[in-house]
Parts: structure tokens; C-alpha cells; sequence
């Protein structure tokens, strides 16, 4: 218990998605090296289903319906890691590394 | 579970993205290529243009109109389509949205070298979004604004002497609009959105270049294309029934990429033979623009307004009190642009 280590991750938001980040578009956050153990889960390496819980409990303020379903993000905002589709990165399930940069874009707003 | 990691089209580079209709995974190069080169035979296989048109892209500041602006540019010169392309913005007059927007729009013409016409609700109509709020409340506003924007851009385009106007409706802006169609049982409007191409008033086309793009293939060329563009929504009421049928469509696609073109392609097989007496299509008592009664929409909404009783507008039952009531003296012309042949070169601002 008691491990401090943390990861610096890099966060970009764009396409209207910053606004439930306190309308910046660049954040850099230390981020727990491992997951806290809980119960029945033991403490594993820091993935991006971890990073979302982070920053729903840490930097969403408000309407986080707008950002969260269920573990992952909402149908509609696209998630790239170290400027790839996540979607090729094993999404919730990929280990973060230090120094990674995550973003989010939302494509539901305007035309 | 580690995915093969090269581009499926060359066979070499690190894939960058998932291409969600195909689910090939493609590096940025193919990408940007498969992405034009979709367009392209969007283009070319519906002949949407001829050498020497005159287009205009409906450019509000968004990623859409701002991608497609960047690419008609781009296959334009590639391909030597021989179009001259301008830009047409519309300003409904919403302080703190349109304002900002049409400076990402502004940005764009500045780095694409094409002109821009900016046109307002405000000289148009005599009224901007903002005092029509303040008149009808934040309930039905939507329908003022639907009906003005489209006027304003077949007016707009008629000032610019264009032959076509293109807008960046995609895919995903496609299929809800059937799902809507569909939910409310409007058949006719069923067989038209799925259309490429449409004729609008003084013989200017319509036509959607995007119609099988992705919208998160439109969202990851602009990111990797670093384009500026503006993403906040509209401050006034969004139009709640179709955020129902994007979130729907959104939670079909994360099931199924698919299931967006099979959506379009489903709104294409019902298309109805045109056995619905269409009503016969005569010019506005007041205006001039085409209508199928005496006054067209705008000019309804624009008497409504002028009397005071804008909030009424949008309902049948209320629209009889809304009749009963005489036009106010001096009711405003909305202004007509006379599209001059043979098409007269416009100067660059």
C-alpha cells in the first residue's frame, strides 16, 4: 500500500469537449502509476479505463453524462493516444505510459 | 491482441487510424488519401459539377464546412474540376456563437485564398436571431432559423452568381435525418434526404460532397490536418429532437460502423414513386421567392414576427389567429438577388 509513484499524462480535449474541463485545452496531470486495490479488484498498471475514472472524479465539474458512459467515454467523442486512434491501442484496456498524451474530441457539436 | 501494425493500404507505415467503415486499419498518408479520393468518387460518379461552374460552399466556421472547404480546394486543383469556389457564410445574428464562428470562417478564406460573401439575417430579414429569441422565446426559435438559413443561402448564392451550392451535411447528418423522417412518418421528405443532389430556387443546386463521409472520419482529418474551426453549440435551444436521433445513431455505430451507411441505404430503397400530388409550385405574392402558397415560409414567419405574435407561428392551430390579423403597413420586401447570365467574374474582397 502507499504507493505514491504517479505518471505524468498529457491531456488535449477539443471539438467542444473542453468545456467540461473548465474550458482548458491542455491539462497535464499526475496520474497514479497503479490503480488503488479494491475488494475484490487487486491494483493493476494505470490503463485508460482507469485515466477516465481519474478525470471524472478529479476534473469533470458538472454534467458528467457528457463525457462518461458506463466505464468509457460517451458514442461520439473520439479518443487518440500518442496521436493514434485508440481504437488500434486496445482502448479501456491500454497501459498508459509516462509521459503518454491522451485527447478527446467530441464530434456532436455544430457543422 | 495486439493488432497488426502496419497500414492496410500500403503495407508499410503505422496505422493511425480505424476506418469505420471499412474497418482497415490505415497510416495518415492513406488516409488523407482514401479520404479525398472517397470524396472524389462521390463527386464524380453522381456528376455533380461541370467545368466552369461556379460553387459556392456553405461555410458556417464548424468541422464540417471547414473540411469540406480544405478539400473541394484540394480535389479541385488535383483533379483540374475547373470550378471557381467561393465561400458563403450566413450570420443569423447570435452574439457570443456566429460572431466567433464567422472568424474561424474568416481565417479560412485568408489561408485557402477564396472569396467570401457574408450575408445577415439582419439585412435580409430586418431581424437577427438574437431579437427573434427575444420575441418567441428559446422553444421554437429553431424553426425561424431553419427556414431564414435556407433562404438566406439560395439568396446569398443568387448575389454571388453561383451555379451550385455545397454544404457539409455527412453521413452521420444523413442517417439521422432519416431516422427523424421515419420516427414522424413524412415519406415525402424520406426520398428526398438521401439525395445527393437537389434543385433549389433560380435553378441553384444543392448538393452534399460528404454525403458517405464519416463524421469521425471529418473529425480525425481536420485533427490531423491541424484545421482551425469552431466547435461550440448553438446558445439557443438545440434542436432536442434530433440530439435524440444523434445519440441513438452514435450508440448503433459504436455496435455497428456500419449501421450508418445502412441507415442512408435503407432511406434510399424507400424511396416513393412521386404518386403524391405534389402542390404546384408558384413564386411568393410578396417576395418572389418560390413557394407552394401565396406568401412562402419566410415571409409567414417575417409577418408574424413584424406583428408581434412570432410565438404563434409554428403551430396549425394558432396560425388562424394568426391570419385574422391584417400585415402591418410598410410589411418588408425580404430582397431578391437576380442571378445575372453569363455569369459575371466576382471581384476578391
Amino acid at each position: 500500500m502507499g504507493d505514491e509513484r504517479t505518471i505524468k499524462i498529457k491531456l488535449t480535449f477539443g471539438g467542444g469537449v473542453e468545456v467540461l474541463f473548465s474550458n482548458k485545452r491542455n491539462q497535464t496531470i499526475a496520474l497514479p502509476a497503479q490503480t488503488p486495490a479494491s475488494g475484490t479488484q487487486p491494483s493493476r498498471p494505470a490503463d485508460l479505463r482507469y485515466l477516465i475514472l481519474w478525470m471524472s472524479k478529479n476534473l469533470l465539474t458538472d454534467r458528467k453524462e457528457l463525457f462518461l458512459d458506463g466505464e468509457t467515454v460517451r458514442p461520439g467523442i473520439l479518443v487518440l493516444v500518442n496521436d493514434t486512434d485508440w481504437e488500434l491501442e486496445g482502448e479501456l484496456d491500454y497501459e498508459l505510459q509516462k509521459g503518454d498524451e491522451v485527447v478527446f474530441i467530441s464530434t456532436l457539436h455544430g457543422g | 491482441m495486439a493488432p497488426p501494425r502496419a497500414c492496410a493500404l500500403c503495407q508499410t507505415a503505422r496505422p493511425i487510424v480505424r476506418r469505420p467503415k471499412t474497418g482497415q486499419q490505415v497510416c495518415k498518408d492513406c488516409f488523407f488519401h482514401v479520404f479525398e479520393t472517397e470524396v472524389h468518387n462521390t463527386i464524380t460518379s453522381a456528376s455533380l459539377f461541370k467545368r466552369g461552374d461556379r460553387v459556392a460552399i456553405g461555410a458556417s466556421g464548424g468541422k464540417d464546412s471547414t473540411v469540406l472547404a480544405h478539400v473541394m480546394k484540394v480535389l479541385n486543383d488535383r483533379y483540374d474540376y475547373g470550378l471557381e469556389l467561393y465561400l458563403l457564410s450566413i450570420d443569423e445574428g447570435i452574439t457570443g456563437y456566429r460572431d466567433d464562428s464567422l472568424e474561424s470562417v474568416k481565417r479560412n478564406q485568408q489561408e485557402y485564398g477564396l472569396p467570401l460573401k457574408i450575408l445577415s439575417y439582419d439585412e435580409l430579414y430586418g431581424w437577427t436571431m438574437d431579437a427573434i429569441v427575444e420575441q418567441v422565446g428559446r422553444k421554437n426559435n429553431c424553426t425561424f432559423c431553419g427556414v431564414f438559413r435556407r433562404q438566406a443561402l439560395d439568396r446569398g448564392a443568387a448575389a454571388l452568381n453561383v451555379d451550385h451550392i455545397v454544404t457539409g451535411h455527412n453521413a452521420d447528418d444523413i442517417a439521422e435525418t432519416v431516422l427523424m423522417n421515419i420516427m414522424r412518418g413524412d415519406i415525402a421528405r424520406l426520398g428526398r434526404c438521401t439525395l445527393i443532389c437537389t434543385q433549389g430556387e433560380d435553378s441553384i443546386k444543392r448538393s452534399k460532397p460528404f454525403k458517405y463521409a464519416y463524421e469521425k472520419e471529418i473529425v480525425m482529418y481536420a485533427y490531423f490536418k491541424k484545421l482551425d474551426y469552431f466547435s461550440t453549440e448553438c446558445i439557443y435551444s438545440p434542436d432536442a429532437y434530433r440530439g435524440h436521433a444523434r445519440v441513438f445513431l452514435k450508440d448503433l455505430e459504436a455496435a455497428r460502423p456500419s449501421a450508418i451507411i445502412d441507415i442512408i441505404h435503407s432511406g434510399e430503397a424507400f424511396q416513393v414513386a412521386d404518386q403524391v400530388a405534389l402542390k404546384a409550385q408558384q413564386t411568393c405574392k410578396r417576395c418572389g421567392y418560390m413557394s407552394s402558397n401565396d406568401l412562402c415560409k419566410a415571409c409567414t414567419l417575417l409577418e408574424s414576427l413584424e406583428k408581434g405574435m412570432g410565438q404563434l407561428a409554428t403551430g396549425d392551430r394558432n396560425r388562424r389567429r394568426l391570419d385574422g390579423e391584417p400585415a402591418p403597413e410598410n410589411m418588408r420586401t425580404i430582397p431578391m438577388f437576380q442571378r445575372s447570365t453569363p455569369a459575371e467574374p466576382i471581384a476578391d474582397p
